[in-house]
């Protein structure tokens, strides 16, 4: 858990905060199923988690793997997972009681003008934590635009809460089983068309929030960018998810990115790289 | 006022070197670390063909120390060759090739394909602590072992000088320097991280690193190192990249006096930031100031004096 522990003062007279980072082990109070091989893990705890902010959770004996929060509070914190690979097959085996470990909160968080107009564009399971930034966002007074797509029915993820918490919801399936045929990115556009939006903010598979990317440019309006990238430390160290040509790394300077930095970033949409450091192409 | 600093004939515009390990899996990131004040970078370790890491969690820190067993993950001599190329339109900063394999002969055959790709220097990282289930204790803590590896590294690397990264978890430091020297190292790295260590969460009775063990670093080994820097500069004559817990200036200027020519920086990026190059560089600048020395080169080894 990153707590600072104290002001140190070093050789050069500047202060500097030590910290410590080792995962923190702690029940798994409720789990949640949401959608198909799609559920929300709560923990007791005081995270102090911003939106768009992530945890490594570690699965003893198994993996540590990064997730965005999709909600918290002084009490709780949720984390909704989907079951990917063998790590989360795992984690899906475990039960209310069992112990999981946690790191961070690590990295920024999506921000906006209190009082604005702002879309949230999710894609899968990508609207965890736009779910929690749109509810913080609602607490500053602003009108939120829940923009959600899916391949199909079973894989959209919190429209209940999103209509229960008062956020104009609409969505996309690519097979239609749900809200419009096709991609998010066109109810998006329609949007853009006809209101004044202040903001945007995505999360989802890098192809879609490269789409969302040129449409903010066309329609001019300011873009935050959840940038996913295979992680190992979470705070810098490791290179594991530093990305071209800039050489930062995005648990650090990320997850969460202004457009005008993920357009420096040469290989978004293009490439990302696996556990080894090899490129992996979209 | 300099902190230019001359290793075997390479300028470094600093004393500080990004340690291997850190940052160093592209050729941006390397490049960035000198954005960010690092006189030269060390790369990740190059394996021939690449390698598997460890599953997470990898790494692990508290207020003093480090632990990690990131396993030496790599994309092979392939992906080393793109990204020094990389490295190279960024930026001018010598670039040390750490390299790792499990035999002798690899680590020759990845020597000769790696002098291809012209890197300042060939750090040989033969002594890891965190891949012994794999491969048995490393090189560096068996003096015949590191000897000979020295010896038939050399024969390859015509003119690009070899340093060999020596492990502080051996009973004489000094012995094995002397031998690395006698076998034709042209540097030493003293030293890789202290061990291995071990973590356990209470909670779930479990070591918390994926590998069980783990290197240990960061500011807790810091007079540890100094002292092997030390011992080693004490007993040979070529020069010693001084790395282990160094976060601060003054830190960087004792691993000179005791010998050091250039300075390791690693896991001081966790503690001060990514601009923590700048930050060491600047403190030892304000200290020249204060001492009216003019030159950096006049502090190595002063404690030997």
């Amino acid at each position: 858990m990153t707590k600072i522990i104290e002001e140190k003062s070093c050789c050069g007279g500047e202060s500097y905060s030590t910290r410590h980072d080792v995962p923190v082990t702690i029940p798994i109070k409720k789990i949640i199923p949401e959608a198909l091989n799609i559920s929300t893990f709560v923990f007791e705890y005081n995270l102090e988690a911003k939106p768009g902010q992530f945890v490594n959770l570690w699965i003893p004996g198994v993996d540590e793997k990064p997730f965005s929060i999709a909600n918290c509070n002084e009490k709780e914190f949720w984390l909704t997972i989907a079951k990917v690979g063998p790590a989360t097959e795992k984690l899906f085996e475990l039960k209310v009681g069992d112990y999981v470990g946690i790191r961070g909160p690590y990295g920024t968080s999506f921000e906006a003008k209190p009082n604005s107009t702002i879309a949230l564009v999710g894609g899968g399971y990508g609207t965890a934590p736009l779910y929690y930034f749109g509810l913080k966002a609602k607490e500053q007074g602003c009108n939120v635009y829940f923009l959600t797509g899916a391949r199909n029915i079973d894989l959209l993820t919190y429209i209940d809460q999103a209509k229960k918490a008062g956020f104009e919801v609409s969505m996309t399936t690519n097979d239609g089983s749900a809200g419009k045929e096709g991609f998010v990115t066109v109810i998006l556009e329609e949007l853009l068309k006809t209101k004044k939006i202040d903001s945007i903010h995505t999360c989802g598979p890098e192809v879609m929030e490269k789409a969302v990317l040129n449409l903010a440019d066309k329609y001019d309006t300011r873009l935050q960018i959840s940038v996913e990238r295979y992680m190992k430390c979470g705070f810098g160290v490791c290179g594991q998810c530093c990305v071209d040509d800039l050489g930062i790394p995005i648990c650090k300077q990320g997850p969460v990115m202004e457009k005008e930095l993920v357009k420096q970033i040469k290989e978004f949409g293009v490439y990302h790289r696996d556990r080894d450091g090899k490129k992996v192409f979209y | 006022m300099s902190l230019k600093t001359n290793f075997l004939g390479i300028t470094f515009n600093n004393p500080l070197v990004l340690a291997s390990g850190v940052l160093g899996v592209t050729g941006s990131s390397l490049a960035e670390t000198v954005r960010n004040g690092t006189g030269g970078v060390t790369t990740k370790s190059i394996w021939l063909d690449g390698h598997k890491g460890h599953p997470n969690p990898v790494i692990i820190a508290k207020e003093q120390w480090m632990m990690n067993a990131v396993g030496l993950p790599d994309g092979g001599i392939k992906k080393a060759q793109e990204e020094f190329l990389v490295y190279r339109k960024q930026t001018k900063a010598p670039l040390v090739a750490s390299i790792v394999e499990s035999s002798i002969a690899n680590y020759v055959k990845i020597a000769e394909q790696l002098i291809k790709f012209n890197p300042d220097v060939i750090e040989v990282n033969a002594s890891c602590p965190n891949v012994e289930d794999e491969f048995g204790k490393p090189f560096a803590c068996d003096i015949n072992a590191v000897s000979k590896l020295t010896a038939e590294i050399k024969k390859v690397c015509k003119n690009i000088p070899i340093s060999i990264k020596l492990s502080p978890n051996v009973e004489d430091i000094k012995s094995i320097a002397k031998m690395c020297e006698k076998s034709g190292a042209d540097a030493l790295t003293v030293v890789n991280t202290f061990g291995p260590g071990l973590y356990i969460d209470t909670n779930t009775k479990r070591p918390v690193l994926a590998n069980r063990f783990g290197g240990v670093s960061g500011p807790g080994i810091f007079p540890l190192a100094l002292k092997c820097v030390y011992d080693v500069s004490k007993t040979v004559q070529i020069p010693i990249i001084g790395t282990g817990g160094v976060t601060s200036g003054d830190d960087a200027l004792q691993m000179i006096m005791a010998g050091a020519t250039l300075v390791g920086v690693g896991s001081a990026v966790y503690y001060r930031g990514s601009d923590v190059f700048k930050k060491i560089t600047d403190e030892m600048e304000d200290y020249l100031k204060r001492h009216k020395i003019s030159n950096i080169e006049e502090l190595r080894g002063i404690i030997h004096k």
